[in-house]
C-alpha cells in the first residue's frame, strides 16, 4: 500500500452527511451496521464484542448472522428497550467519500430526533419494509425529510429477500411512494431495492435482482452531488466574534453561511447599514483572494465602520429580508407545548432575539399532511407560527438559504431547546393583528375583497336567467389525482352537452401560469388553494360552472376555498377515502360512467339541477 | 467537483474553527481542557486558528493526575512555552496526599478521585462556564450520541436521556448560574483525521506515540510501560526493553502500549489501517463493567 497516496487521497476527499430513517423494525440498524462492515470501519476487537453480545442479546442469536444493530446501540437504556432513542453520529469512508450517519430512530415519538438529524444532512436514506410497504411512518419521514428542505432522498426498499426479490413488490412500493413525495418539494427521489441483511444491492450488485438497473447503495452515496445545493448567490456573513490583537488589525471573525465574497466587494453591515470594501480575507493559512461556504474567515474592511457580534456582513446591493415578524414552520422539541402568546429566545445567524410567538396559524397532522386548527403543539408536533421578535432579523426563506432561514426557539426558563425553526417569509407591518386566527383573518379578507367588489351592467340575476343556471364552483378531489382529473373533465363535458356553461380548469394550467412564481413544495400549497378560492370566486360571478381538481384536499384546504368562493356555491366531489367533508362521495372502484351518473343522480336529488336543464 | 467546494478535512476545520468562534462569544469564562494527548494538540491548533491573527483568548487547564508519562509533562512545558500558551496545572491535593494511586485503589476509584473529582475542583475554582475538550463521536460507542455543545448541571453530571436537541449549527449556550457547557469542536474528527491533520499542519505530539524500545512488562495481556520507580512489579517479574507505541496517552499505569515499529505518522496510519484494533481499546478503564464510559461521563469525567 502506497500511504502517502492513501493519506492525500483521504484528505482531499469529498464529504456527505445523511440521515437514515425507518420504522422499528425495517433494519435500519442492520444496513447502518451493514455499510461500516462492508467499508471496513468495525474493528476487531468491536467485531469481537458484537458476536459475543449477539449470543447473549442479538435478535439474530443462534443464526450464525451477526446483529449489526447492537453495534450502534450506544447507550444503556437503548439496549435494555432495544430501540434507537436518539441520534447518534457515525463515520465511515470509501475511497470516494468520507461519510457522516445520522443514525436516527424510527420510534414513532421521535420526530424530534429526525428534525435535528436532518438540520446538517444533504441526502437521506429512507427504509421501507418490503413486507409492509409504505406505512404512516415512512410518510411521516419523508415529510421530515422535505420541511427540513433535504433535496435527495434515496428510498431503500429493504428485506428483498422476504419477498422473493420481486420486481413487482418493488414497484408497487415505488408507484405509492412517487404518488406521495409528489406533494413534496423534493427533486431527486431514487429507489433502490436491498436486503441489508444478506447485502443485496448494498455495496454490490445482487444477482437476486437482474431487473434492477440502477447503482448498489454504496455507489449512489460516493456519486450523487450535494455541492449545488448550496447557496451560492446572497453572499450572508453572520459575525461572531471580532479579533483586536493590536491597534493594527480589527477583523470580523464568521463563517460565510451562504454565497461568495471576494476583496473588493462592496459589502453593507447590519444592522447599521454602513457600507464598505472588503480590504483582506484573512486565514491562519495566508490570505485568501475569495471565501465561500462553509468557510470559517476573518474579514478586514477598509473603513473604520463600529460592527460587532451578532451583525451581519452582505454584498451591499443584495441584503436579505429584514423584518421582525416572521412566517415559519416549527418542529415542537419540548415537553411543554406551544401556546399562542408564549415568550422564547429565537436563535438565528448566530444571534439571540426575544420573540413572541403571535399565531400558531395551524397544525400538520404529519401521518397525513392535513392541517387543522390548533390551540397548541405538543412534543413532536409540527405547525405553522406567526413569530414576533423584539428586534428585526436579517434572513432568507429557508428554501433558499439553509443557513439564514432556520433558527431555534429557546424556553426562557427553563433554557431548554424548545423548536426547530424554518422561516417561510417576512410578515410586513400591518399584514394581520396579533392573535388573529386564521378564520378571522379570512373574514377579514373576504370583507374587504367583497366591499370592494366592483361589478358590470350585467347583473347576477340576467345572467342566470341566460344561463338558466347558477355560478358554481366544483371542486374534485381524492388521493388519486389523475382520476380526480379524469371526473373533472367528465363531468365538464356531460354539463357542456346538457348545454350548461361548464369549465375546466387543468392544474397544470396554473402551475405552469398563474402559480409559475411558487413551488410546488408543501408550504406553498396554502397559496395555490388561495389562488383557486380566488379563481372560484372569479369564475362562478361570471356565471360558469367552474370545474377543477384539487389532491387530497382536507377540512382545511376546503374551508378555505369554500370561503373565498362566498357568496357563491362550492360542490365537493370526493374520489375514493379522504379526510375532508365532500358533498358527494364516489367509490375509488367505480368506473367513470358510473361516477358521473352517480354525480348527477346526486345532483338532482339535491335539486342542485333542476329538472329543466336536463 | 465544483470549483466552491472544501476537501472533507478543510470542512471539519471550519466546523471546528466555527464551534470555537460560536463558544467564545457566547460564554463568559471558557477554558480549553488539555489533556497533552494528540487530539489536544490538534484542539489547541484549531483554536490558535479560530482566533488568528489574535492570541487564544483563554487559558488550558491541565489535569494532572500525577501519574502521568513523564514524557507527557517535558512535551506539555515545552509545546506550551513555544506556543506562547496560557497553562494552568491542578492537580487533586487531598488524593496525593493520601496516596491514592491505581494499584491500591483499583482503575476505577482511583480515575474517580485523581481525574475526575480533580477536573471538578479545577472547573468550579476557575469559576468556567464552559470546557472545551477534544472528545470524538468515533472514540466510543456512548459518544456517538454527544452533542457538540453537552449540558452539565450544577453537579458538573450529564444526562443521557435529557440532552438538547442540536440543529444546523444554532447551537443553545443558554445556561444558569453553576451550570456549565463542555463543547467539542472534534466531535465529527475521526481517528484517522486526527492523524491526517497533524500529517498536514505538522503539528507537534508527545514522542510516545512512536515507536521506540521502552521498558514494559505485561499484565492481564496489556503491555504496560514502567515510567518511573513507582510501578508495582509482580514478583519475579522484570520490565522487558521492547518497540512499542501508544495508541492514546493518560496514566502510565492505565495505558497500554502496543508492540509496534510505526515511528512516523505515516508509519502509524499505515499500522492504524492493518492492525484494526479500535483506539480505545488500549484504555484499561473503558472495560471495567457493561457500560463504563457511559457511566463515567454521567459522573463528569470526560
Amino acid at each position: 500500500m502506497n500511504i502517502d497516496k492513501f493519506l492525500n487521497q483521504h484528505e482531499n476527499k469529498d464529504l456527505l452527511r445523511f440521515i437514515t430513517c425507518g420504522s422499528v423494525d425495517d433494519g435500519k440498524s442492520t444496513l447502518v451496521g451493514r455499510l461500516l462492515y462492508d467499508s471496513k470501519l468495525i474493528f476487531d476487537d468491536q467485531l469481537n464484542a458484537l458476536k459475543k453480545d449477539t449470543e447473549k442479546v442479538g435478535t439474530t442469536k443462534g443464526t450464525g448472522e451477526i446483529d449489526y444493530a447492537l453495534l450502534l446501540d450506544g447507550l444503556k437504556a437503548e439496549r435494555e428497550q432495544g430501540i434507537t432513542i436518539d441520534v447518534a453520529y457515525r463515520y465511515f469512508a470509501t475511497p470516494k467519500r468520507k461519510f457522516i450517519i445520522a443514525d436516527t430512530p424510527g420510534h414513532e415519538q421521535y420526530t424530534r430526533n429526525m428534525a435535528t438529524g436532518a438540520s446538517t444532512a444533504n441526502l437521506a436514506v429512507i427504509l421501507i419494509d418490503a413486507r409492509l410497504g409504505v406505512s404512516t411512518q415512512t410518510r411521516r419521514h419523508a415529510f421530515i425529510v422535505s420541511l427540513l428542505g433535504i433535496k435527495h432522498v434515496i428510498v431503500a426498499i429493504n428485506k428483498m429477500d422476504l419477498r422473493d426479490y420481486s420486481q413487482e413488490v418493488f414497484r408497487d412500493i415505488k408507484s405509492e411512494f412517487d404518488a406521495f413525495i409528489a406533494k413534496l418539494d423534493i427533486s431527486d427521489v431514487r429507489y433502490i431495492p436491498l436486503s441489508a441483511l444478506k447485502g443485496d444491492n448494498v455495496v454490490t450488485l445482487s444477482e437476486q435482482t437482474p431487473w434492477y438497473d440502477g447503482d448498489p447503495l454504496l455507489e449512489t452515496l460516493e456519486e450523487i452531488d450535494v455541492v449545488g445545493d448550496r447557496n451560492f448567490n446572497d453572499f450572508r456573513f453572520p459575525i461572531q466574534y471580532v479579533i483586536r490583537p493590536d491597534l493594527n488589525f480589527r477583523g470580523f471573525a464568521g463563517s460565510v453561511a451562504s454565497g461568495i465574497v471576494r476583496v473588493g466587494d462592496k459589502i453593507k453591515v447590519l444592522p447599521s447599514l454602513k457600507e464598505s470594501t472588503v480590504k483582506r480575507i484573512v486565514i491562519a493559512d495566508g490570505d485568501l483572494n475569495e471565501a465561500f461556504p462553509p468557510q470559517a474567515i476573518t474579514l478586514v474592511l477598509n473603513d473604520e465602520i463600529d460592527v460587532s457580534a451578532g451583525d451581519m456582513i452582505v454584498h451591499a446591493n443584495n441584503p436579505p429580508k429584514i423584518e421582525s415578524r416572521l412566517d415559519a414552520m416549527v418542529v415542537w422539541m419540548d415537553e411543554k407545548p406551544l401556546r399562542r402568546g408564549s415568550d422564547y429566545i429565537i436563535r438565528q445567524a448566530g444571534r439571540n432575539v426575544k420573540a413572541r410567538v403571535d399565531n400558531l396559524v395551524y397544525g400538520i397532522e404529519v401521518n397525513t399532511l392535513h392541517k387543522g386548527d390548533a390551540d397548541a403543539l405538543a412534543l413532536n408536533e409540527i405547525g405553522r407560527v406567526a413569530l414576533n421578535a423584539t428586534k428585526p432579523l436579517y434572513f432568507d426563506p429557508y428554501s433558499n438559504n439553509r443557513g439564514s432561514g432556520a433558527f431555534i426557539l429557546i424556553d426562557p426558563i427553563s433554557n431548554t431547546t424548545a423548536a426547530a425553526g424554518m422561516i417561510l417569509a417576512g410578515i410586513a407591518p400591518g399584514t394581520h393583528e396579533r392573535h388573529d386566527s386564521r378564520e378571522e383573518r379570512l373574514r377579514d379578507h373576504i370583507g374587504k375583497r367583497e366591499f370592494s367588489w366592483d361589478t358590470g351592467h350585467v347583473s347576477g340575476r340576467e345572467r342566470l336567467l341566460r344561463n338558466r343556471h347558477y355560478g358554481k364552483t366544483v371542486l374534485v378531489t381524492g388521493e388519486d389525482c389523475i382520476a380526480a382529473a379524469a371526473v373533472a373533465k367528465k363531468l365538464e363535458q356531460k354539463l357542456f352537452q346538457l348545454n350548461m356553461n361548464s369549465y375546466y380548469l387543468g392544474v397544470s394550467n396554473i402551475a405552469e401560469g398563474l402559480d409559475a412564481d411558487i413551488k410546488r413544495g408543501f408550504h406553498d400549497r396554502d397559496e395555490h388553494v388561495r389562488r383557486l378560492g380566488e379563481l372560484g370566486r372569479i369564475m362562478s360571478d361570471a356565471g360558469l360552472i367552474f370545474i377543477t381538481a384539487l389532491s387530497d384536499a382536507d377540512d382545511y384546504d376546503l374551508d378555505c376555498i369554500r370561503q373565498l368562493n362566498y357568496p357563491n356555491d362550492l360542490l365537493v366531489i370526493r374520489l375514493g377515502p379522504g379526510n375532508g367533508e365532500a358533498d358527494i362521495e364516489l367509490e375509488a372502484e367505480a368506473d367513470i360512467d358510473a361516477h358521473i351518473s352517480t354525480v348527477f343522480r346526486q345532483l338532482s336529488e339535491r335539486q342542485i339541477i333542476p329538472d329543466y336543464c336536463i | 467537483m465544483n470549483d466552491y467546494n472544501l476537501s472533507q478535512l478543510k470542512q471539519l476545520e471550519a466546523e471546528s474553527i466555527h464551534i470555537f468562534r460560536d463558544a467564545v462569544g457566547q460564554f463568559e469564562r471558557p477554558v480549553l481542557l488539555y489533556s497533552i494527548g494528540k487530539d489536544s494538540s490538534v484542539l489547541v491548533r484549531l483554536a490558535q486558528k479560530a482566533f488568528y491573527p489574535g492570541k487564544i483568548p483563554f487559558k488550558l487547564l491541565h489535569i494532572n493526575s500525577t501519574w502521568k508519562f513523564r514524557e507527557m509533562i517535558a512535551f506539555r512545558d515545552k509545546f506550551c512555552a513555544e506556543q506562547g500558551l496560557d497553562l494552568q496545572v491542578h492537580y487533586n491535593r487531598e488524593g496525593f496526599e493520601a496516596g491514592i494511586n491505581p494499584f491500591d485503589y483499583g482503575s476505577r476509584k482511583y480515575t474517580d478521585i485523581m481525574k475526575t473529582q480533580a477536573l471538578l475542583q479545577a472547573l468550579k475554582q476557575g469559576k468556567y462556564d464552559v470546557a472545551f475538550g477534544g472528545a470524538r463521536r468515533d472514540e466510543e460507542k456512548s459518544r456517538a450520541k454527544e452533542r457538540i455543545f453537552s449540558f452539565r448541571d450544577k453537579h458538573q453530571q450529564w444526562d443521557p436521556k435529557n440532552q438538547r436537541p442540536e440543529l444546523w449549527s444554532l447551537f443553545n449556550a443558554r445556561i444558569n448560574p453553576g451550570e456549565s457547557v463542555r463543547v467539542f469542536p472534534l466531535s465529527n474528527w475521526t481517528e484517522l483525521d486526527v492523524w491526517q491533520y497533524i500529517r498536514l499542519e505538522n503539528i507537534p505530539i508527545v514522542p510516545l506515540y512512536f515507536a521506540k524500545k521502552r521498558p514494559v512488562v505485561e499484565r492481564d495481556s496489556v503491555l504496560v510501560m514502567v515510567d518511573d520507580e513507582r510501578m508495582r512489579l509482580n514478583p519475579g517479574k522484570k520490565p522487558a526493553m521492547r518497540s512499542v507505541r501508544f495508541r492514546t496517552l493518560g496514566c502510565y499505569p492505565l495505558t497500554g502500549a502496543i508492540e509496534s515499529t510505526a515511528a512516523t505518522v505515516d508509519e502509524i496510519v499505515e499500522e492504524m489501517l492493518r492492525t484494526r484494533v479500535s483506539e480505545r481499546s488500549t484504555r484499561i478503564i473503558d472495560h471495567d463493567g457493561d457500560s463504563s464510559m457511559e457511566q463515567k461521563k454521567s459522573e463528569g469525567y470526560f
